[in-house]
């Protein structure tokens, strides 16, 4: 694998016809062009653009915490952070729902954790057909950067890990940046938030998960 | 035949003195500050997002949407703060001038809004405002087949100068200023307005100058997005 | 990076929980005031200019002076006049097009605290009575709105003015030389007003509110002072106030002016 580095629109990332266009980018003759800004990547041949900023992109399979902000006669249309609205339909509730009375599952101003299922030309469509999603009833939103999302998990979830580890919390992280601790005190949940706010801040620094350590340590009570 | 001298003493060639950052605005989903000289241009995108009023969505592309706004005490003489003729006309063609370099067939029926304010002007606030609006959308990650640089040349009397300050549009010797903006992405143009009296084979020197310095904004932007710490 | 979406219930509970204990979700007291940075002459084409950073909040002002005829009711005073815009590069939530009412509020209520307070001495301003006068327009632009851009842009204004210089007048052009300025600052009183606001959230009172803790104000008064002088008041929102939460607000305003006053003299000098 190349070194990673940050690309801007337009800049020839690498050339050789051994490679393939990836997410972000275009082929050009025998170059692969940016159409991003980002940090570049390369593995098996396949270049790709990860970006490093912007508004959140929904994708199909992401987790996300949406907020509900109208109902209809068939479902909920939630704002989940992204370009579109997102749509609950009461089909994607795992349990039987009295058409007149949506409000008993979800009402007008309730968060909850969803998954993504399709996105088509109407916009996204949401279910909650799934383990651990469902209603918030209670507990801190945080709200960061979509794009900071991989570095809050950390690889195969040990950031996060760590972060519940050390402040006792339980944390739902949305792709889409929005992310719900619960725990056993507001003292514990705000220690959560600072971290992950912290790892939001120092994102690009290369030896985050230490300096994280450092700060779990250094602030606990 | 001697050097034509510049009020600021600048070669003929040279710009003012021109930096820029990103990421100067936290709420925004991408932003810049383009400073050229004294002239400060600050951008803001927000978006892809989707848009309002549905009759005006474009189920074909996502629209480009742009708003530049002089503060009203950023020329000496105030202006009256809100839209005027002249800030709905540079709004448009900012638009004319960025949107080649845009690939928005991903976003149909969404609007990105690029909000661009000027801070400080003298002269040349278009092109810093184009200038800042390229950064602030690579900054937004909005997908882009490159970036857009934007200068004025000047014709003073009958010499071509690069970046024409306040002093030199009211250059009033021989035949006087000619003010021609010009933006291009990827080496084509992509935005021209000219303003005042010059021939046809000055105008054409006066685009290869254009383009070279372009070419050195393209590095400054660029250089701006690769330091950022986002 | 802000999302549209206003703060939710849910977290509305966790800051009152959190209040109740006279905690802040950054930390902050509730009466407490985020970091204040001021900048002025950040914009040189105006008289005087200031950019107010409180937390990620950010405001810029910026004064122009020209000469016009005095109103009739006033034949020997300057004119003054406050406007501010909303920014949509400044917001999520902000969109182009005419001035919406927070703008408008946000104008008039820092208007009339000026105004009112007679910081700027206008009778300094008059040229040729009933004839010449100055005007001092005062606009406010907001450049990130994180909550409390009010008591910002009122910190802006103060700096602004105190920095601004009078513009040369040709007095037998009759002609403001705009761009070439005089060695005169603007006549400003010694007594400094500032506009600070209490916020209430369930049933405390806050000052500074981040954007998060704004849009759980369920009301707010805003209160223009100087030394304990109280000239301008606003009570913006439809919750109702108690009449001890009302006396509760002067008071933590009263007690937040020192430190905000010494804060913008510092930083001044």
């Amino acid at each position: 694998m190349t070194e990673r580095k940050i690309i801007v629109p337009g800049e020839i990332i690498v050339s050789g016809d051994e490679y393939l266009p990836g997410e972000g980018t275009e082929k050009n003759g025998n170059d692969i062009i940016a159409l991003k800004y980002g940090l570049s990547e390369e593995s098996n041949n396949l270049v790709k653009v990860i970006p490093l900023s912007g508004a959140y992109s929904a994708r199909r399979g992401n987790v996300v915490i949406g907020k509900v902000e109208s109902i209809n006669f068939n479902g909920w249309v939630l704002d989940i952070g992204a370009a579109d609205t997102a749509f609950l339909s009461l089909m994607e509730v795992p349990r039987y729902v009295n058409k007149d009375a949506l409000e008993e599952v979800l009402k007008i101003g309730d968060m909850a954790v969803l998954k993504i299922w399709s996105i088509n030309k109407r916009g996204v469509d949401l279910s909650l057909k799934q383990r651990g999603l469902g209603k918030i009833e209670q507990g801190l939103i945080v709200n960061i950067n979509a794009n900071k999302v991989p570095r809050v998990i950390g690889k195969e979830g040990s950031m996060i890990k760590l972060i519940k580890d050390e402040t006792g919390c339980n944390i739902t992280v949305g792709q889409n940046g929005f992310i719900w601790i619960t725990g056993k005190d507001i003292g514990s949940e705000l220690f959560a938030k600072k971290a992950i706010e912290f790892i939001e801040k120092k994102s690009s620094s290369p030896g985050l998960t230490e300096e994280v350590e450092k700060f779990l340590k250094e602030n606990k009570k | 035949m001697a050097e034509f001298k510049r009020p600021d003493g600048r070669k003929v060639t040279e710009m003012r003195e021109t930096s820029a950052k990103v990421g100067v605005i936290k709420n925004a989903d991408g932003s810049a500050m383009f400073q050229t000289g004294k002239t400060i241009a600050i951008a803001a995108v927000y978006g892809p997002k989707k848009m309002h009023p549905q009759h005006s969505q474009n189920p074909a592309k996502g629209t480009l949407r742009c708003n530049y706004n002089m503060m009203s005490f950023s020329v000496t003489d105030r202006i009256r703060p809100g839209p005027s003729r002249r800030s709905t006309e540079i709004s448009k063609i900012t638009e004319w001038a960025l949107e080649p370099a845009l690939d928005l067939e991903k976003y149909p029926n969404m609007v990105v809004d690029v909000h661009i304010s000027i801070l400080q002007a003298d002269a040349g606030t278009r092109c810093a405002g184009i200038n800042a609006a390229s950064l602030a959308l690579a900054h937004a990650g909005i997908p882009m087949r490159d970036l857009v640089t934007s200068i004025s040349i000047g014709k003073l009397d009958k010499t071509l100068v690069v970046d024409l300050d306040k002093k030199e549009e009211d250059f009033e010797e021989g035949e006087g200023p000619t003010d021609i903006p010009i933006s291009m992405t990827g080496g084509k143009i992509t935005h021209l307005q000219l303003d005042g009296k010059i021939n046809g084979a000055q105008l054409k020197e006066g685009l290869k100058m254009a383009k070279d310095a372009c070419d050195e904004i393209y590095e400054i932007q660029k250089k701006a997005l690769k330091e950022a710490t986002q | 990076m802000a999302s549209k979406m206003t703060t939710s219930k849910i977290t509305k509970e966790r800051v009152e929980k959190y209040l109740a204990e006279g905690k802040r979700f950054d930390g902050r007291k509730l009466e407490e005031f985020r970091d204040l940075k001021i900048e002025t002459g950040i914009s040189e084409n105006a008289e005087g200019s200031a950019k107010v950073t409180l937390g990620n909040t950010e405001v810029i002002v910026g004064i122009k002076m020209n000469v016009g005829t005095p109103y009739p009711d006033s034949a020997d005073s300057g004119n003054m006049m406050v406007t501010a815009e909303l920014l949509p590069l400044s917001s999520p939530r902000y969109e182009s097009g005419p001035p919406k009412f927070p703008a408008i509020e946000l104008g008039r209520v820092l208007d009339r605290a000026i105004r009112e307070s007679k910081f700027i001495d206008l009778k300094k301003l008059c040229i040729v009575e009933g004839e010449k006068v100055w005007t001092v327009f005062i606009d406010v632009y907001s450049l990130n709105d994180d909550g409390n851009l009010l008591d910002a842009a009122g910190i802006g204004i103060v700096a602004a003015l105190k920095t601004a210089k009078i513009p040369k007048y040709d007095s037998e052009k009759e002609k403001v030389l705009f761009g070439d300025w005089t060695d005169e600052n603007v006549p400003l009183s010694t007594e400094v007003p500032l506009s600070l606001t209490a916020h209430k959230i369930g049933e405390y009172l806050i000052l500074d509110p981040t954007k998060e803790e704004e849009d759980l104000c369920e009301t707010r008064v805003t209160i223009g002072s100087a030394k304990g002088s109280i000239s301008s008041m606003q009570k913006g929102n439809l919750e109702s106030l108690k009449i001890e939460e009302m006396e509760k607000a002067i008071d933590l305003v009263d007690n937040a002016y020192g430190g905000i006053f010494k804060k913008i003299e510092e930083q001044l000098k």
